[in-house]
């Protein structure tokens, strides 16, 4: 699977999409592969203030959990609450599958984050 | 000076075939095993519905044999060996002398005084000692490790005889529920157990190390028709929690009785003295201070091994196994109570990473095969 030219990511296998101010927050394909099969997601209430590298929720596959960490600092200003009741779709379209948009607190974050090709390289 | 290096991981005889068929493989008891081939959800669903194929070949194999082997087993196996007749097996507790697990196995009779005991890959070495060092008093009776002997390879699923049958010419519908027949499976001498570590109908083949690849290819091949699939330990474990079977190294180990596991039926009370009698003589007439329980999640999350249980505000077990369950579609799990809350019904809260989370004490098995 490609990893969008447009968006940023993590070192922790979480990707953003930027918008303005805001960014949408997922976990990359690699990430769902490493995980299998998701069963569970918890995400935060909107409205939480998070740090850049600060956790954001848990996601659960049939035989561990992850941390989800946020990429920038900033408000969560919306939660996908239709993953409650399908989390498998972070493995079906990882990259289509956000979980939260967040009110980006600091720019110069989010430009420090990996591009596309330097995470593939970190992934590959 | 140089570091030494780790112990390298050990890999079954079917490690490359794994490999090449794009397993994603983990480090378990000391081997290199595939977790999962299209996913655990996919090849638990296969088992369930259908047939799926698992190497266990990590699996240990100790045999004793000897004119007083039956001795021998009775003194170090809780179970009663002197009800297996020659073809038969049965589910049993390596004990210490305070009636808590070594390891748990199956005992199989393969000859009036000869039997092949199948233990946990990761015990072998700690199972074997203790056997030799318990057997000693029985007389004459030798114990061998003969794990590098044997691959296994488990065929589960409502229809996995459908799948064998043209295989072998073992009539497999005669081979009764824990009993086992010799015979061949695709042109390897095997020995094929009605047997399983799933809930489900189905068999363990022990085929020799250096054909176990063929058996392989053959079983995927004559399972074509019905979907058949590989499955790894993840799969493994999700089924074996759903249909109630104890894990050694979760649900039981060297400090929980057969009797706090709920296990005092494969318990052979009426035989003579066994090690770890006493304790779990006492215990049947005294009672146990905690039980194991199954589980259901009220609230949404997922407890896990290792996870505190809570009655109230203070700690009162520990979760030994939990997930979510891909057919039932549930969290479920199994947790050590207090005996007198381990009661269908108890309402307690697992501490999930934090968050205290409701769950209710259910009867188990979670599943059971529709006969």
């Amino acid at each position: 699977m490609a990893y969008p030219s447009g968006f940023k990511y993590t070192k922790d296998h979480e990707w953003i999409e930027l918008a303005g101010d805001r960014g949408k927050v997922g976990i990359t394909d690699y990430a769902q592969q490493q995980l299998g099969d998701v069963v569970y997601v918890d995400l935060p209430e909107v409205g939480a203030k998070l740090k850049a590298g600060q956790s954001f929720g848990t996601i659960e596959s049939v035989k561990a959990v992850s941390e989800l960490y946020s990429p920038v600092s900033g408000e969560v200003l919306e939660v996908n609450t239709a993953l409650k009741e399908k989390p498998e779709v972070v493995n079906s379209n990882p990259h289509g599958s956000w979980m939260i948009v967040v009110r980006i607190a600091n720019a110069s974050e989010a430009a420090s984050l990996l591009d596309a090709a330097q995470y593939q390289d970190l992934v590959k | 000076m140089e570091q030494a290096t780790a112990t390298p991981l050990k890999k079954t005889p079917l490690h490359a075939r794994h490999l090449a068929s794009g397993a994603r493989m983990v480090s378990f008891g000391g081997w290199e095993m595939p977790i999962e081939y299209s996913g655990i959800v996919a090849e638990h669903m296969a088992v369930r519905e259908r047939a799926g194929i698992f190497d266990v070949s990590h699996m240990g194999e100790i045999e004793i044999a000897g004119k007083n082997a039956l001795e021998a087993v009775q003194r170090i196996s809780c179970n009663d060996a002197s009800k297996l007749q020659p073809g038969q097996a049965q589910y049993s507790g390596l004990m210490t002398p305070q009636g808590t697990f070594v390891d748990d196995l199956l005992v199989y009779r393969l000859a009036a005084s000869h039997f092949l005991l199948v233990v946990n890959a990761s015990h072998i070495p700690i199972d074997y000692v203790h056997i030799a060092e318990h057997i000693k008093p029985a007389g004459d009776a030798v114990a061998v490790d003969a794990s590098s002997r044997y691959a296994l390879i488990a065929v589960q699923g409502p229809r996995a005889l459908e799948v064998l049958q043209p295989l072998t010419g073992v009539d497999l519908a005669a081979i009764k529920y824990y009993w086992f027949a010799h015979g061949e499976v695709a042109n390897v001498r095997a020995t094929i157990s009605r047997t399983g570590y799933t809930g489900e109908d189905g068999f363990e083949i022990f085929v020799p190390p250096g054909s176990a690849d063929r058996v392989w290819l053959a079983v995927i091949e004559a399972g074509k028709h019905v979907d058949l699939v590989p499955c790894g330990l993840g799969a493994r474990d999700t089924l074996r929690l759903e249909a109630s079977m104890r894990l050694h190294g979760n649900d039981i180990d060297e400090t929980t009785t057969a009797l706090e596991a709920d296990l005092g039926w494969m318990v052979g009370w009426n035989k003579p003295d066994f090690i770890g009698a006493e304790v779990l003589r006492r215990q049947r007439t005294e009672g146990v201070t905690r039980k194991i329980v199954g589980f259901e999640m009220v609230d949404r999350g997922i407890a896990r091994h290792g996870y505190d249980v809570y009655l109230g505000d203070a700690v009162a077990g520990i979760v030994t196994s939990g997930t979510q369950t891909p057919y039932l579609k549930k969290a479920i799990g199994m947790a050590y109570l207090p005996a007198q809350h381990a009661t269908v019904g108890t309402e307690f809260d697992v501490d999930i990473r934090g968050k205290h989370t409701r769950a209710r004490v259910v009867r188990m098995p979670f599943y059971k095969r529709p006969k």
